[in-house]
């Protein structure tokens, strides 16, 4: 992203300082040209020498955040925010489940409630039925007692305990990523102690996936390596393996004894069906290995804000598990101390409750349809104007994100003449995208594909 | 080779279904041990364990002064009123999106003015960085995880004691530890020699936690004439001083006052860092919210930092959760509800002053042959009450009191209800001493 596209010109000030300025207007709530003028080094008074952090750079800003944060600027009455993954109404709006509110009301009315600490595992209700969630009620690792879930702060939080835990304690200090993946995944694994490699996934020629390289770069792993498998919905691609491509890596990874990580960020939101997008997981538990996986409430429950997650080992035995649980909350407890309980709440009211939970299937649906509806218009209006190029991958991908295939330059093309924002990569979040603005979209990238650039 | 011997076996036999060969697939991995064989158990957290040992006690006289969390003097817990309210008011009405990486930005002004004071110039200039954070935990671990970063040849000065958790978080920030003398022991006060001196002899630039107020275990905090000395010698030594403030309103009952510490340090220039926390405060335990704090040179140091903050909380958390930092900004922003809660918080930390006073006069009273001078001189949640881990053993398993084994009462298990059988029992395993 070049902030500088973003910057005043009203200073004679260094790039660097105009970028800050820049940033600053972002950050704070109202937008004070005289204040932005006045950022500049001073030198300060009466302290103990100078600050200790004095040699700090500025961090970069979140790519994907930064996409937000670029749009909310831009003052045209049509622009479009295809950037960050939180699902919107055909109105455009944010949506608030129906059964959220129900779990809501029903824990202010509940005045006995208490909200002390959590344990250091979290809501212990909340970790059973999520490992059911994931794994099936009726699932022999939950049976069997070899599963130990712990709530967690949403996928970003499951992933980074599970990654720490690994990093402790599991022979093989190597994680193998998909190419490309979420741009949080590297950050996350590094900061846990592993160190990251990648694997093929997304092959460009065909918007799809490249099975090949895929199965040449983890049977080229070392033994025992970890493997991120990203359950459904594939963040950025939308591009997800068939249950026998499925069934081909789980016979792999098996025989290599290389350990799955899922990151499960979509369930229920790829299909429209809980128990269809949890199917992968299922074929690798099935089989009577073990695997962690990462759990996040954020999109299919919309709790995005209340960081509600959970990570689950699912070990051979009980007592492992056990021991395993035991040394997870050593990781938390310095971390965190223990997990927030607020969403954790919502979401066991929910998953305890037959009614509740079977409205909330509906309600998922009607997410996931609506997502699959835009996907479709879009390859309709696409078609329509007779664009060139092959755009089936609309249709073909699944879940929240398309990969268009679209360069750094097209993409940058569409937010200068259509104001239309998503990041640098070309993926788009169809949640963002209504019947209304289809057209708008499609005219986009009609333009920049028959254009020159 | 046992999957080669399988494939072999299956293809040899047309009968195969594949159910068979699943199964027999499976039992191959499962006649494989586990990848977690070698898992050691971890112990059990000194702090939370006591908790769940009281639990698991089916006595009906057994009393919980083990973890900081408040009772009321029906040895319930309490959510407060303006809390309530706060609820309230955001069920049904809010969205639940994403907060920036840096939390809620009204939240963290709010948490700032309380730390720094309402009119700080430090808050006009904008020479703070700050973030939500996850409780006083994530706050001091960000801080921690920021230090290694930027200033990985540094180490960081703790006093003896401490919260445990202290000593496992700038662990696992892979920051080196010293300690610094803190709590006399024959005094049951502060070692405030052997704090100058440990202070005097760590090289320049060192850095120090420093607990605000309310120090966790001890319940001894500096005099501010001590404090003063303290940060001149700071200044002296051009330390960097790290505030842990988890209990602030809560020692006093008067926040500004508990905030003194931090104020004299402000005044005298240094830049500090800080560790908020709403935990105890605002009865938000569960919520996990608070706010870290570093004081900058200027504005663009400031921002400079924060983005490097928060570069550290993306791949922890992404963003810090959104409803404990709704309620702290619906209760402090609207001045009603601040009144309301600044209210409680003085019926917390009186309540609590209360039974110091109480279970003095109590031991005082069964002719015990020690001083318990300490348990009012101490402030704040705990009191460290000068018991062995040999006399707390006995007062677990002879009349069902729990208290971590340092001897570190938390005051706010103690009651009208529970103080004489409390004061009966520790007379009864100290008056031989």
């Amino acid at each position: 992203m070049n902030t500088n596209d973003f910057s005043s010109s009203s200073s004679s000030s260094s790039p660097s300082d105009r970028r800050i300025g820049a940033l600053l207007r972002h950050l704070t709530a109202g937008t004070d040209a005289d204040r932005v003028s006045s950022v500049f080094a001073s030198p300060t008074s009466g302290v103990a020498g100078g600050s200790v952090f004095a040699h700090l750079v500025q961090a970069p800003e979140d790519a994907i955040l930064g996409v937000t944060i670029a749009y909310n600027k831009d003052p045209s009455p049509i622009k479009l925010n295809l950037g960050v993954g939180a699902y919107r109404t055909e109105e455009g709006k944010p949506l608030v489940l129906n059964v959220v509110r129900k779990a809501e009301q029903q824990l202010i009315n509940d005045r006995s409630r208490i909200k002390e600490y959590l344990p250091i595992v979290g809501l212990g209700e909340f970790n059973k039925l999520s490992a059911k969630l994931i794994l099936g009620a009726d699932s022999p690792a939950i049976r069997e007692n070899r599963v130990t879930t712990v709530e967690c702060l949403s996928g970003t939080g499951s992933l980074r305990v599970g990654g720490e835990f690994l990093a402790r304690h599991y022979h093989q200090k190597t994680i193998y990523i998909p190419q490309p993946t979420w741009g949080n995944h590297p950050k996350i694994f590094t900061l846990a102690g592993l160190s990251v490699k990648t694997y093929r996934y997304y092959d460009p020629s065909t918007r799809g996936l490249n099975f090949q390289g895929l199965l040449e770069d983890l049977g080229a792993a070392p033994q025992g390596s970890i493997v991120l498998l990203h359950a459904c919905a594939h963040n950025p691609t939308g591009v997800d393996p068939t249950l026998e491509q499925w069934e081909q890596i789980r016979k792999l990874m098996r025989s290599k004894g290389l350990m799955p990580f899922f990151d499960s960020a979509y369930q229920g939101f790829a299909s429209g069906s809980l128990d269809t997008d949890a199917k992968p997981i299922r074929m690798f538990v099935a089989d009577g290995g073990e695997l962690l996986v990462a759990q996040s409430y954020a999109k299919n429950m919309g709790l995005y804000g209340e960081r509600v997650g959970a990570l689950s080992i699912v070990c051979k035995a009980a007592d492992v598990a056990g021991r395993v649980e035991s040394q997870l909350k050593l990781v938390i407890r310095p971390m965190y101390s223990n997990p927030p309980i607020h969403g954790a709440s919502i979401v066991a009211v929910i998953l305890r409750d037959r009614n509740l939970f079977n409205e909330w299937t509906l309600e998922l649906k009607a997410m996931a349809d609506r997502i699959i509806s835009m996907r479709k218009q879009l390859f309709e209006a696409l078609r329509a104007r007779g664009t060139p190029g092959d755009w089936t991958h609309i249709i073909k991908q699944i879940g929240m994100f398309t990969f268009t295939g679209l360069n750094p330059a097209q993409v940058s093309y569409m937010t200068k003449e259509y104001h239309i924002y998503m990041t640098s990569d070309g993926r788009i979040s169809m949640a963002g995208l209504s019947s209304k603005t289809v057209p708008h979209l499609a005219d986009a990238i009609h333009a920049v594909v028959t254009k020159a650039l | 080779m046992a999957m080669m011997a399988m494939k072999i076996r299956n293809s040899a036999s047309r009968r195969t279904t594949t159910t068979m060969a699943s199964r027999q697939i499976s039992s191959g991995l499962r006649s494989m041990s586990s990848w977690w064989k070698n898992v050691e158990p971890a112990p059990k957290d000194p702090i939370l364990g006591v908790t769940e040992a009281f639990l698991a006690d089916p006595s009906p006289d057994k009393v919980n002064v083990g973890v900081g969390a408040y009772r009321d003097d029906n040895g319930k817990p309490v959510v407060l009123e303006c809390v309530r309210e706060a609820e309230r008011r955001i069920a049904g009405a809010s969205f639940m999106e994403y907060l920036p990486m840096g939390g809620s930005v009204e939240m963290v002004e709010e948490t700032l003015k309380l730390a720094y004071g309402k009119n700080s110039e430090f808050i006009k200039d904008k020479r703070i960085a700050a973030v939500q954070s996850l409780s006083g935990t994530g706050a001091c671990r960000l801080f921690a995880d920021f230090q290694k970063r930027f200033r990985p040849d540094s180490q960081i000065y703790i006093p003896v004691p401490t919260w445990s958790n202290h000593h496992n978080i700038w662990r696992d920030a892979q920051v080196p530890q010293k300690t610094y003398h803190y709590y006399h022991p024959e005094t049951k006060g502060l070692d405030f020699s052997g704090l100058m001196d440990d202070v005097k002899n760590a090289p320049e630039g060192s850095f120090f936690l420093l607990h605000a107020c309310a120090h966790n275990p001890t319940g001894v905090d500096p005099t501010e004439e001590q404090w003063r000395e303290i940060s001149q010698l700071f200044k002296a030594k051009k330390h960097f001083a790290f505030f842990d403030m988890a209990y602030q309103g809560f020692a006093s009952g008067d926040p500004r006052k508990d905030a003194k510490s931090i104020r004299i340090f402000l005044e005298d220039g240094h830049h500090i860092g800080i560790s908020q926390s709403y935990a105890k405060n605002m009865g938000l335990y569960g919520q996990r919210v608070g706010c870290l704090s570093v004081l900058c040179e200027d504005e663009k140091q400031a921002v400079t930092v924060k983005s490097q903050l928060q570069q550290l909380a993306r791949p922890m958390y992404s963003n810090p959760p959104l409803h404990g930092a709704q309620i702290v900004s619906i209760i402090l922003g609207d001045p009603q509800l601040k009144n309301q809660w600044l209210q409680e918080v003085k019926i917390m930390a009186d309540r609590i002053i209360g039974m110091r006073t109480t279970l003095r006069e109590s031991l005082e009273k069964l002719g015990s042959p020690l001083s318990w001078e300490h348990v009012t001189k101490q402030i704040g949640m705990f009191c460290y009450s000068g018991l062995t881990p040999e006399q707390v053993d006995r007062l677990t398993s002879e009349y069902h009191i729990y208290m971590t084994r340092n001897g570190r009462i938390s005051m706010a298990g103690v009651t009208t209800g529970n103080v004489e059988y409390l004061a009966n029992a520790i007379h009864e395993v100290t008056k031989s001493s």
